[in-house]
């Protein structure tokens, strides 16, 4: 291999430091964002718009731009996240800037609005934009308080692990039932049959199965085997051990992915919201110069 | 057969068959000895439809066949038709027992009771083909193989697999993979373990075994084979089991036996040596020739272009130059003086000390894989720091080695027939100090596997790398304006020694006072606190230890044991004290050293009195991130899984970089106190995939990352040697249409790697499978896009002296 003179290309770059996205670069959006917020602030009090403070002022245009422009930059964290280019930014930069800044527009979009609301498409962008801001909230609590949860959970499986274990346990669990009686083996093909996930969002939001029939069939199949004089005890027996394994396995999953669907879930309501907001807000500038 | 041919070829591979070839258009009389009914038996062997590669691609194929990368039915026709085309004179099931009398009359008994007479023979018999065979009653039957070509071919059987090592272990599971197949399928293996297997393939099989789908029976033996049974000594008796298939894969052996006896010398005694052979190929056997595989050269160009030149020597074609010639020449033009190839050849051999003893052939071949440059006096042939593992030598001039980065001025000279770069190479750790060119000089540069392989098979140039890297080393870590001189005393008494992983070298209270110096792998300082032990530091190679005990006197006070497998020089107590006495300033230097290491202990013993809890996670996170192999990465990708919220950017990240494939796995790996270690490549030291790379594909690049070139035939022997199950063998995926296109239209897959059944549906079906690993994104502005796309901070690259201070965060919090 032919190697001329060598001199090393790259640095170890701040990306690698170890803090999270929330104080990156020792807090430094963080400390943006105050500041903005704190100036709006201290301008609108100090600042005499005549004949009172609104939204059409040349006070309430600039922050009205502010605003706007942020909106429309925090909404390209969505195409950021997807464009993998080489280049010296980092994801965790853009988070970092998305959350602080973004919370700023609370201020912001306040004292541009001035308090005056009402029932129309200006009102509606606010609202939007501030059920943007609370999803956001909500998605900051999860991603502080779930990764370690989801984390001590798994352990060391993946995910596919576990669904495999899940299929090779049901392969045990099919054969013990060969030598039951009909009523057990109903019982535990139920188990088989069902689909452990089927539920809506809400359910595995709460991680809540009533009438699982694995549970069921872990209920009955444990009556049946407390006699233990019955014919085929011991078969009815490996039957319980192996249904409770599946039990195990399935609160295991279960809860991993009531983890996961609580990590993801506030983006199905953030995601959407903001495509309303840019559009509202949108209608919102347009109303604005057109009734100028 | 009366009749005497001018040369007979024994064995039908892609060596003989070229060489049959050539004879056959040059008219001479000859005769293709082929044991079994069809021509190149391993290539014949080979899995139906594998695409089998063309390298090295810089390599001209010099034949009367045609060859180039393509499918091995394809190949096989080819050969076949072009065979019978040139009428080649192929004498099939034809296998030489013996060959006896000398050259002119040479005499080749066949099993079949013939005997052929030629006047000259070319052994191309390959090193494959001559698998251990069952010996047991029994053993000769049809069903009793020692290959599967096919495993879903086969269904509803009763298949006893006989040897776990990889090859068998591989085919029991090709049989059991799918339960459609309806095999039974029980694996025998002797011992009572699979030392000899890899840890993926060994987990692999447990698992098949705990589902139910393969019967191990370890400690067992065949006694006899039946018609449709198979009876097995097991420890607890014997056990008769219906069979209708055994496969024993038992390994395979050289055929050295045979080749020596025909009067073929071997280079030595290694299990893996050649047959020693002049210039033309001919062995110690005057008119036997050796070429292929047999000769070292295990490629098919290599292969087909030594049966053509073999020939054309016979023929009496000595001024034939070799196919390799055109590249030599490219590789020499580039220098002062205009010589021959030979010229530079014999230049390069007599001007440098330890290419001394090659052969003319064996030289050939270094310097195929080298460089050879000429440097203009003053420019740098590489800096301190820098990553490198060549060897470098000093064919004319001579350079100069900055041992002191402050001060260029502070030189040590090294002149014309000596090398350097060897401290690199051996430890695989970054270069110690800046080297310049002192006059204009011609120097050779070996990367590491060539090097290695030179190493390997010279015993004087071990033992010249060992005694100067040793000196070099000592000179280098210890600096204070010694010389060779003063250490001489201490290098003679310097032992080499090897050390297991987890074996120490120090133990705690011991009453010694030598010193070791880390050459290889690395170490962990523990100390017993309150009957545990507690982690003190990490000790990268090229590091020293032990000098607490010489200078200070009194017991051991701590223990030293090897994080991985490790190498280290145990140098003298008693001549290092003496080397102190007379160096004041070099006392004073370890004196400076010390105290730095004694103030980490005391730090880390006032801590664990206040913090016993601390200090525990402290010792217990650091020796899990050394079991996961950290300790011998130079730069891994942790995750803290406290920040980690599962969105695998970094998977999407890495595929869209690397042309849609990922080269990590977020999820899998281990974890301990939620510092997750993802299957991604650590970029070791003495990377593990390296080892055993036919067409050397597998490099270390300019920032000290491991990288795959395009040159990967896809064999999949980086895969098998990873311990880390970091390289996966996959096509490139076709390209996908733009991102916003996705966005806007739902076209494509989307970001991240796309499903297989996208690629499958969109893709090139021919296209060949390669590796696949990560290379740190090397080139790409802004480092690694796994550690750039993460959105909340929890991925991060560190390398092994960073780890102790991301553990340490860890407990901060």
């Amino acid at each position: 291999m032919a190697t001329p003179a060598r001199k090393t290309t790259g640095k170890r770059s701040g990306a690698s430091s170890h803090v999270s996205f929330l104080k990156y670069a020792d807090y430094r959006w963080l400390k943006i964002a105050v500041g903005l917020s704190a100036l709006a602030i201290l301008t609108y009090a100090l600042i005499d718009v005549e004949p009172r403070p609104s939204g059409s002022s040349w006070y309430g245009y600039t922050l009205g731009t502010i605003g706007a422009g942020l909106i429309v930059w925090l909404a390209l964290l969505g195409l950021r996240k997807r464009t993998i280019r080489p280049g010296q930014w980092t994801l965790k930069s853009w988070v970092s800037a998305h959350v602080w800044l973004g919370l700023s527009l609370i201020v912001i979009a306040t004292l541009h609005c001035a308090f005056q609301f009402g029932w129309n498409v200006h009102t509606l962008a606010y609202v939007l934009m501030m059920a943007v801001i609370l999803s956001g909230v909500y998605g900051i609590c999860a991603y502080t308080i779930l990764p370690r949860q989801l984390s001590a959970n798994r352990g060391e499986m993946t995910q596919a692990e576990m669904l495999d274990n899940l299929r090779s346990i049901d392969r045990q669990l099919h054969d013990a039932a060969q030598p039951l009686n009909s009523d057990l083996a109903q019982i535990i093909g139920a188990s088989l049959d069902d689909d452990p996930f089927a539920g809506n969002v809400f359910a595995r939001l709460r991680n809540s199965y009533p009438n699982c029939p694995t549970q069921l069939a872990f209920a009955e199949v444990s009556a049946a085997a407390r006699d233990r004089s019955a014919p085929g005890a011991e078969d009815i027996a490996r039957a319980v051990q192996i249904l409770s394994r599946k039990v195990s396995a399935l609160s295991h999953i279960r809860r991993h992915l009531q983890i996961k669907a609580q990590l993801d879930v506030w983006l199905y309501v953030h995601v959407p919201l903001t495509f309303a907001l840019v559009a509202a807000l949108f209608a919102h500038v347009i109303s604005v110069f057109f009734y100028w | 057969m009366t009749s005497t041919y001018k040369v007979a070829i024994v064995g039908s591979g892609p060596a003989g068959l070229s060489a049959a070839a050539r004879a056959a258009q040059l008219g001479v009389a000859h005769v293709l000895l082929e044991k079994t009914d069809h021509l190149s038996d391993t290539i014949f062997r080979y899995q139906k439809g594998k695409h089998v590669m063309a390298t090295p691609s810089q390599l001209v194929l010099r034949s009367d066949l045609d060859f180039d990368a393509g499918k091995r039915e394809k190949i096989l026709d080819t050969w076949n038709a072009q065979a019978a085309s040139q009428n080649v004179h192929v004498r099939y099931r034809s296998e030489v027992t013996a060959i006896t009398g000398e050259k002119g009359k040479f005499e080749l008994k066949l099993s079949d009771g013939d005997v052929v007479h030629a006047e000259t023979v070319i052994l191309a018999i390959g090193t494959q083909g001559n698998p251990n065979l069952m010996r047991c009653p029994g053993g000769d039957q049809p069903h009793v193989e020692y290959q599967l070509d096919d495993p879903t071919a086969i269904l509803d059987e009763h298949i006893t697999v006989v040897g776990a090592g990889d090859a068998g272990i591989e085919n029991a599971l090709g049989l059991a993979a799918d339960p459609e197949q309806r095999n039974v399928v029980t694996i025998v293996n002797r011992s009572p373990d699979f030392s000899r297997a890899k840890d993926a393939n060994v987990k692999a099989l447990t698992a098949a075994a705990e589902e139910g789908r393969i019967t191990i029976l370890t400690e067992t033996s065949t006694n006899r084979i039946e018609a449709d049974h198979i009876v097995l000594d097991t420890r607890d008796g014997e056990l008769r089991i219906p069979c209708n298939r055994v496969i024993a894969r038992m390994g395979s052996a050289p055929p050295r036996g045979f080749v020596e006896s025909c009067g073929i010398e071997f280079s030595s005694k290694d299990r893996e040596a050649f047959p020693i052979l002049s210039p033309v190929f001919e062995s110690t056997a005057p008119g036997i020739f050796v070429i292929g595989a047999l000769a070292g050269y295990p490629l098919i160009k290599h292969c087909m272009n030594q049966g053509y030149d073999v020939v054309e020597f016979i023929n009496g074609n000595l001024s034939l130059k070799p196919a390799d010639e055109p590249i030599l020449e490219a590789k020499f033009n580039k220098l002062p003086g205009n010589r021959s190839v030979d010229d530079w050849l014999e230049l390069l051999r007599t001007g440098i000390e330890i290419l001394r003893d090659l052969t003319p052939l064996q030289m050939r071949e270094f310097t195929l894989d080298s460089d050879v440059r000429f440097v203009r006096a003053g420019e740098v042939i590489f800096e301190g720091g820098a990553p490198g593992s060549s060897l470098f030598n000093v064919a004319t001039g001579s350079v100069h080695v900055r041992i002191n980065p402050n001060d260029p001025t502070i030189v040590v000279p090294i002149g014309a027939g000596q090398m350097f770069g060897e401290v690199g190479l051996i430890s695989g750790r970054k270069r110690g100090a800046t080297v310049v060119a002192a006059e204009d000089s011609i120097l050779m540069e070996i990367p590491r596997t060539a090097a290695l392989k030179l190493i390997a098979t010279v015993p004087a140039v071990k033992r010249a790398v060992t005694r100067i890297s040793i000196e070099r080393q000592l000179l280098q870590l210890f600096k204070a304006g010694l010389s060779p001189g003063d250490i001489a005393e201490v290098v003679e008494s310097a032992e080499t020694i090897s050390v297991r992983a987890g074996e120490s070298i120090i133990s705690e209270g011991d009453e010694n006072y030598d010193i070791y110096v880390i050459r290889v792998g690395s170490m962990v300082v523990e100390r017993t606190i309150g009957g545990k032990p507690v982690f003190l530091s990490y000790l990268p190679a090229g590091s020293y230890v032990g000098e607490m005990a010489l200078i200070e006197g009194g017991r051991r006070t701590a223990t030293v044991r090897a994080a991985v497998k490790a190498e280290v020089i145990k140098l003298n107590g008693d001549a290092f004290r003496s080397l102190l006495d007379r160096n004041p300033a070099l006392l004073e230097r370890l004196k400076l050293d010390m105290a730095t290491r004694k103030d980490v202990n005391a730090h880390i013993e006032t801590m664990k009195s206040t913090f016993s809890d601390v200090a525990d996670m402290y010792s217990s996170v650091a020796s899990f991130l050394v079991e996961n192999g950290i300790g011998e990465a130079t730069d891994v990708l942790l995750i803290d899984e406290k920040l980690c919220v599962g969105c695998d950017n970094c998977e999407k990240a890495c595929a869209d970089s690397h042309d849609g494939l990922s080269r990590l796995n977020r999820e899998a790996g281990k974890s301990y106190a939620q510092l997750h270690v993802p299957t991604s490549c650590r970029h070791c030291e003495h990377p593990h995939c390296m080892a055993d790379c036919p067409p050397n594909a597998i490099h270390r690049g300019l920032d000290g990352e491991v990288f795959i070139d395009d040159t990967c035939i896809g064999c999949g022997n980086c895969q098998r040697a990873c311990p880390y199950g970091v390289i996966r063998m996959d096509k490139v995926p076709p390209k996908k249409p733009p991102l916003l296109n996705w966005l806007l239209f739902g076209t494509g897959p989307g970001p991240g790697e796309p499903s297989a059944k996208w690629s499958k549906k969109y893709g090139d079906p021919e296209a060949p499978k390669k590796a696949i690993k990560c290379d740190m994104c090397s080139g790409l502005e802004g480092g690694p896009s796994c550690v750039r796309a993460c959105p909340t901070g929890a991925a991060i690259r560190i390398s092994p002296e960073q780890f102790l201070s991301v553990s340490q965060m860890q407990k901060g919090e």
